[in-house]
């Protein structure tokens, strides 16, 4: 099927600063999504070390110790997480890997799944041991086939060896790992949606509480973890929870990936340690805005959260408190950087119109007010706004927030506001002229 | 032709099946099995996904309609899927798009008479650092211009 033009099968390369590396640290070593290589690398001593040594308890003291914290965007504390699973249940338990990565502006997970799926399983084993789960799922977003594929051998290849299955290094814990595939809905990567998904129906969040943690899959206590914050589990385990801890902020703890693309030099997936200073990143480790250019606007956290300017960031570091004392949030780390040639109105339109493809329909606030914000957001750049419009993209958008099941509304409804009240002269001046007043640089 | 599994693919769906807590939740990979096999979902398809999962075809129907990763109707030997979200549209996605529908002849969600290409506009497919980008079929394509573009779609025949 690949022609003369190779299909290329690795995310963006990758920069990293010169700091000790926890998810990156193998990332550029060839083959190394085959067992021997990340083996001989010390890969899976800490699954055994867990396995034969710790009791789930003392594991999940551990990672609460790390600080670390969910690394799908709302950062909630993994070893906390954990801890809300009943232990004497006498249903089920299950843990699942988020690697339903959808944000855009975010493809941090899709290089680990690909280049490092040992160390995703690892941490998923890792979790699932935490929470005495026997079933695991790797919940794979549909489109990313091959970081299946790379999943899916990695999974082979620790049954064949005894790293899973029965009576894991000759103790008395099973565990059974499935690779599933998504099928293209980006409502998914949401915790209950997902497993609405993998409980076979359409991708549909539910309320909480109850939480997955007692009412999961098939009302079992679940756990759902993103592929990042999976794949530190091992360095946790192998270095010590206070060695992470050591990291980050005071609340912000570790390191983080994260995703740069739009107007940048160099643009790929980072490594940085929590808290360091946004500016610095983007000037120094990511080349600045190329071409000359200047700096209009940036998206921190991928497409659900608040817009930037070039002045809001001057003070920010890279940590959840930091980013969100500047008004926007570190959701995925996905950075959307944005120069002076952009037209805002059309980038706010094409959010719109992403979120608007992509509500799932059951909250008819999120339904039709991310339909209507794409249509006026739509008028508006090409012409044919009106004064009034601005007041009512606001007013949907603040109808929106707060008012759905899952936090889709929310992400849907921030960004709309944020494009308007931060480059509002840009809105009304197209409303104004009756025309897009910036070069079409998205066209 | 009966719509039915062969030999073969009924073995992995028992196998699918099997690994599954509950059958119910092997849905989206017994779907994928069944497009593979059909090559779409349409109703005869749906009715007898739901006959082996033995659950209603509407329910089946309302789980396809639900994902953009089952096709209801035929589609090109080369599904096109070219991302437009903010990152690839900044890289100039949209230049990308023309280019495919000028020189296919097609516009979105429309296939080639000789059945090659079908194309459509999808959302972020997490290759923004790659912008401007595509997918076909299961592969990706990454920092295109029209040039790479034109050589890309003249290799797959």
């Amino acid at each position: 099927m690949v022609g003369s033009e190779a299909a290329s099968h690795f995310a963006a390369p990758v920069k990293i600063k010169q700091m000790e590396k926890i998810l990156l640290r193998n990332i550029d070593v060839p083959e190394f999504h085959r067992l021997a290589a990340y083996e001989s690398a010390g890969g899976y001593r800490s699954w055994r070390r867990v396995v034969e040594n710790m009791k789930p308890a003392e594991l999940i003291d551990e990672v609460k110790a790390s600080g670390l914290r969910g690394r799908g965007g709302a950062g909630f504390p993994t070893g906390m997480k954990w801890s809300f699973v009943p232990k004497d249940s006498p249903k089920p338990k299950y843990l699942v890997c988020n690697a339903d990565e959808s944000e855009p502006g975010t493809f941090k997970d899709r290089l680990l799944m690909e280049r490092d799926p040992h160390a995703v399983l690892e941490g998923t084993l890792i979790a699932a041991y935490a929470i005495q789960s026997h079933t695991a799922f790797i919940y794979v977003r549909g489109e990313l086939a091959f970081g299946a594929t790379q999943l899916e051998s990695a999974v082979a290849e620790a049954y064949r060896t005894g790293l899973i299955g029965k009576k894991i290094f000759g103790s008395g814990y099973d565990l059974d790992v499935i690779v599933h595939r998504g099928a293209g809905a980006y409502i998914c990567g949401e915790e209950t949606a997902l497993l609405s998904s993998l409980e076979g129906s359409r991708g549909w969040p539910k309320l909480k509480p109850p939480f997955p943690a007692t009412h999961g899959m098939f009302g079992c206590p679940t756990v759902v973890n993103n592929v990042e914050t999976l794949a530190a589990l091992p360095w946790i385990l192998e270095r010590g929870a206070a060695a992470y801890a050591a990291l980050g902020t005071e609340k912000s703890k570790g390191t983080k990936l994260f995703s740069v693309s739009g107007h940048i030099a160099k643009p790929g997936v980072y490594e940085l340690e929590m808290g360091y200073p946004f500016k610095t990143f983007l000037e120094e480790d990511c080349g600045g805005v190329p071409n000359g250019k200047k700096l209009k606007g940036v998206i921190p956290g991928g497409a659900s959260m608040p817009v930037l300017r070039p002045e809001e960031i001057e003070k920010v570091n890279l940590d959840y408190e930091s980013v969100q004392a500047a008004g926007s949030l570190l959701g995925s780390g996905g950075v959307i950087v944005m120069d002076e040639t952009t037209c805002m109105v059309r980038a706010a339109w094409n959010l719109a119109r992403f979120f608007a493809h992509e509500s799932c329909g059951q909250c008819s606030p999120c339904r039709e007010g991310c339909h209507w914000m794409e249509k006026i957001f739509h008028r508006i750049e090409h012409g044919e706004g009106e004064a009034a419009d601005l007041d009512l993209i606001l007013n949907i958008s603040g109808n929106i927030m707060g008012n759905t099941i899952c936090p889709f509304g929310d992400a849907a409804a921030m960004p709309a506001a944020a494009f308007i009240k931060k480059f509002r002269d840009e809105f009304d001046a197209h409303i104004a002229k009756k025309r897009c007043t910036v070069r079409r640089e998205l066209e | 032709m009966a719509v039915e599994f062969s030999p073969e693919t009924l073995k992995k769906f028992e196998e699918t099946v099997g690994r599954y807590p509950k059958k119910e939740a092997a849905m989206l990979p017994v779907l994928y099995l069944a497009q593979q096999e059909f090559g779409y979902l349409g109703p005869e398809a749906i009715a007898y996904v739901a006959r082996l999962m033995g659950q209603e075809p509407a329910r089946v129907q309302g789980v396809v309609s639900f994902y953009t990763m089952f096709n209801t109707r035929p589609i090109g030997r080369h599904h096109i899927q070219v991302c437009r979200t903010l990152p690839c549209a900044l890289g100039g996605a949209e230049r990308i798009t023309a280019f495919i529908k000028r020189k296919l002849g097609i516009d979105i969600g429309q296939t080639t008479a000789d059945g090659r290409f079908t194309l459509s506009e999808v959302e972020c497919l997490a290759s923004c650092g790659t912008a401007p980008m595509m997918q076909i079929n299961d592969d990706y394509y990454e920092n295109l211009n029209e040039e790479k573009t034109e050589k890309i779609l003249e290799s797959l025949t």
